[in-house]
């Protein structure tokens, strides 16, 4: 079939089975049930790891079809969002890094929405200096033994798996004491809290590992090689975050130029120039990454300089919402006023700027890894972990 | 919209640049500035015969290669990535304009590289005007041609380019189209907007070299955030600046309604990003930033001057603004 056709294909299947869907963030029980049963109908459609490989439960086709379906699918609203951490990051990671038990046992469920997934690497004391982690699984009867705090995780009060990143060997530096698991979120000794964040909203949780045991068949690669593994899954992160992967479209933007040149008053000359430059730097990122996606399917990969994108997305993230509000005055504030969504928009626009790496870890990866500048002296590469500084 | 180069395009880049590098580094564009002319024929020479730019978007009908403007944003990239001294923008500036209008009389000259033509801009001053054998204006709809007349040479603060003010008294009219010189403004804005992402491009090599070399307690300063994360923010400028050329220069050829708020837009966000980072460039040098020897206020003059060549930078905005009907 050819991509033309695919693609219409496609439109025709969302049109008929996506139309009235909506759910944006983390659902509750019941649209975690009505999710699952849109996510097999999206499976058994075969609109579920289009790229994926045909034996794992893939389609088995190239990227071309899994962008095509993603651009048509860019214009509606998929209940998908829970299944965004399972496609976007741990599949990728199982079907790269993953023994094929592991793959025969849980890629299909996964794609189909049975079973929901999370990625437990961050920690109170390790966010973007996640290999400072401090989780320890000590080798156990059968297995490991796992204890310690993760947090930043999204969906786990859903998830009935999680890939985990803990500490192996605190006698090795601390890039090359770590190991990966999947871990049952289920299993005795795990608690997952709520974590209220500054929107009053529980985006996230934090998970305690309380002498957790892990069988010993769901190591994921090499004890000690964690962070290879890790590195596996934070390059697919990226990728996901910056193609919108599971993430569904939005339809409407309170805070984008489209709405504030309807609401705000543009005979104010000062006004008008503001609204300018939010469209000079809404058009030169839109262009920037149309650029790269040109480029990529002319087949020269972003790497780094997708980190371009994701820091620039960031800025323009917290300048909209800091404008919208701005121009919108005293009303902004209120969450009764205009359904309260400016007032949402300011509280929620600092996540871009955190999440999936800091603006000033993004600068340091276009400043290492595009522009080749020498890196920062480092004082923690060779030292055993247990004499390392680490936050307490 | 087609926002990546074809290799055609990427062949063409390459042999600009590289011709430019062997026959005009800084050492000659210094040189050549202070000669009497103020740029080296010889340079001019080659481009036109051995690489036959004089005539790029000149039609074929009229002795050119018949290129399009999307061709002639790469090479003004590269000449403005190079500084190159004397007349290839006004050359081409002056190309559009008769382009546009449907000139047929002095097109055949420009391209056989015999017949000087610019364009005089805001304020009666004209990119070289003081050498041109031709100067064209524009009065509402119409297009004059003033041959000989008064022209003043100007000292200008961009010692790489030259300017004259011209007595516009003695111009013949040409022709006049109100769409072709429209048309023309914008293309102005899409070809100095080009410029400025080469004069962008080679101000950010230029630090991101020296940040490799120059060494401050003890340490290369290319790996201090302090300035690495600068550094990281002028790349960010440069691939937004890329892709906004690119656009506008597509839709010169291609998408004739969306020309005019690309062009806008282009000088908009292109014209600051060049001065900022040829001001960032010449600051992170440190002292000998400042120097007359050092190349850093070359470049730092000419992103200013090319950021106000068109008007000041807020007519862009305000015409931006009308764009959008706002």
């Amino acid at each position: 079939m050819n991509l033309q056709e695919y693609r219409r294909r496609a439109r025709t299947w969302l049109e008929a089975n996506a139309q009235d869907t909506e759910a944006e963030g983390t659902p509750d029980a019941g649209g975690v049930a009505a999710a699952k049963a849109f996510m097999a109908r999206m499976y058994d459609a075969g609109y579920s790891g289009i790229s994926w490989p045909g034996e794992w439960g893939g389609q088995g086709l190239t990227q071309a079809e899994e962008r095509a379906f993603a651009e048509e699918a860019a214009g509606f609203t998929l209940p998908t969002y829970v299944f965004s951490i399972g496609l976007g990051m741990c599949g990728p990671t199982l079907v790269d890094l993953g023994t094929p038990e592991q793959k025969a046992r849980h890629l299909r469920p996964l794609l189909r929405g049975e079973e929901i997934w999370c990625q437990l690497f961050s920690e109170p004391g390790a966010g973007s200096d996640v290999a400072a982690l401090q989780t320890r699984a000590t080798p156990a009867e059968d297995g490991w033994t796992v204890t310690g705090q993760k947090v930043w995780t999204s969906v786990a009060q859903h998830a009935s798996h999680g890939l985990l990143l803990t500490r192996t060997d605190v006698d090795a530096p601390k890039h090359k004491g770590l190991s990966m698991f999947i871990v049952d979120m289920r299993a005795p000794g795990v608690t997952v809290r709520p974590l209220r964040d500054m929107t009053g909203r529980a985006h996230f949780n934090e998970i305690f590992f309380d002498d957790v045991h892990i069988p010993a068949e769901n190591l994921v690669g090499q004890v000690n090689d964690g962070w290879s593994c890790a590195v596996t899954t934070l390059l697919h992160e990226r990728l996901s975050i910056s193609s919108g992967v599971g993430m569904g479209g939005r339809r409407d933007n309170p805070v984008a130029f489209e709405a504030l040149r309807h609401t705000a008053d543009t005979a104010d000359p000062v006004v008008r120039d503001q609204l300018v430059e939010l469209h000079i730097r809404s058009r030169a990122l839109a262009l920037f990454n149309e650029r790269l996606s040109q480029e990529t399917k002319a087949g020269v990969f972003p790497g780094a300089r997708g980190s371009a994108a994701k820091l620039l997305l960031a800025e323009l993230t917290m300048f909209q919402a800091d404008l919208a509000t701005s121009l919108a005055g005293p009303g902004a504030v209120a969450y009764e006023e205009g359904g309260g969504r400016l007032a949402e928009a300011i509280s929620l626009a600092p996540a871009m700027a955190l999440g999936g790496g800091t603006n000033e870890i993004m600068r340091n990866i276009i400043g290492d890894r595009v522009l080749n500048l020498p890196p920062e002296p480092r004082v923690d590469k060779n030292v055993p972990f247990k004499d390392l500084k680490v936050n307490g | 919209m087609k926002l990546v180069l074809t290799e055609e395009q990427r062949e063409l880049r390459g042999a600009v640049r590289a011709f430019l590098a062997a026959a005009s580094p800084l050492p000659e564009v210094r040189r050549a500035v202070e000669s009497e002319t103020g740029h080296d024929p010889e340079v001019y020479r080659r481009l036109n015969g051995e690489l036959g730019l004089a005539g790029l978007v000149v039609g074929e009908e009229h002795g050119g290669a018949g290129a399009g403007y999307a061709e002639l944003a790469l090479v003004l990239e590269e000449t403005g990535a190079a500084l190159l001294p004397g007349p290839f923008l006004a050359t081409a500036l002056a190309t559009i304009l008769l382009t546009e209008v449907g000139d047929k009389e002095l097109l055949p000259g420009i391209a056989a590289g015999t017949t000087l033509v610019t364009v005089a801009l805001d304020g009666g001053r004209a990119l070289n005007g003081a050498e041109a054998d031709v100067v064209l204006a524009i009065e509402g709809p119409r297009v004059l041609a003033i041959r000989g007349g008064d022209r003043t040479p100007l000292t200008t603060l961009d010692i790489t380019r030259r300017q004259a003010k011209v007595d516009l008294g003695a111009g013949e009219e040409i022709a006049s189209s109100p769409e072709g010189v429209a048309r023309a403004r914008d293309l102005f804005a899409v070809a100095v907007a080009a410029e400025q992402l080469g004069v962008l491009r080679a101000s950010l090599d230029a630090i991101v070299g020296y940040a490799k070399l120059r060494v401050t307690f003890g340490r290369l300063i290319g790996s201090y955030q302090g300035v690495k994360h600068r550094l990281a923010d002028m790349h960010c400028k440069l691939e937004q600046a890329e892709s906004i050329v690119r656009y506008a220069a597509w839709a010169a050829d291609e998408a004739p309604d969306e020309l005019s708020s690309a062009a806008a837009l282009a000088q908009a966000y292109v014209g600051r990003a060049c001065f900022e980072v040829a001001r960032d460039n010449l600051l992170l040098h440190g002292g000998i930033g400042f120097t007359w020897e050092h190349d850093a206020h070359l470049y730092y003059k000419r992103a200013k001057a090319d950021e106000v060549l068109l008007g000041p930078p807020r007519t862009h905005r305000t015409r931006l603004a009308g764009l959008l009907e706002l």
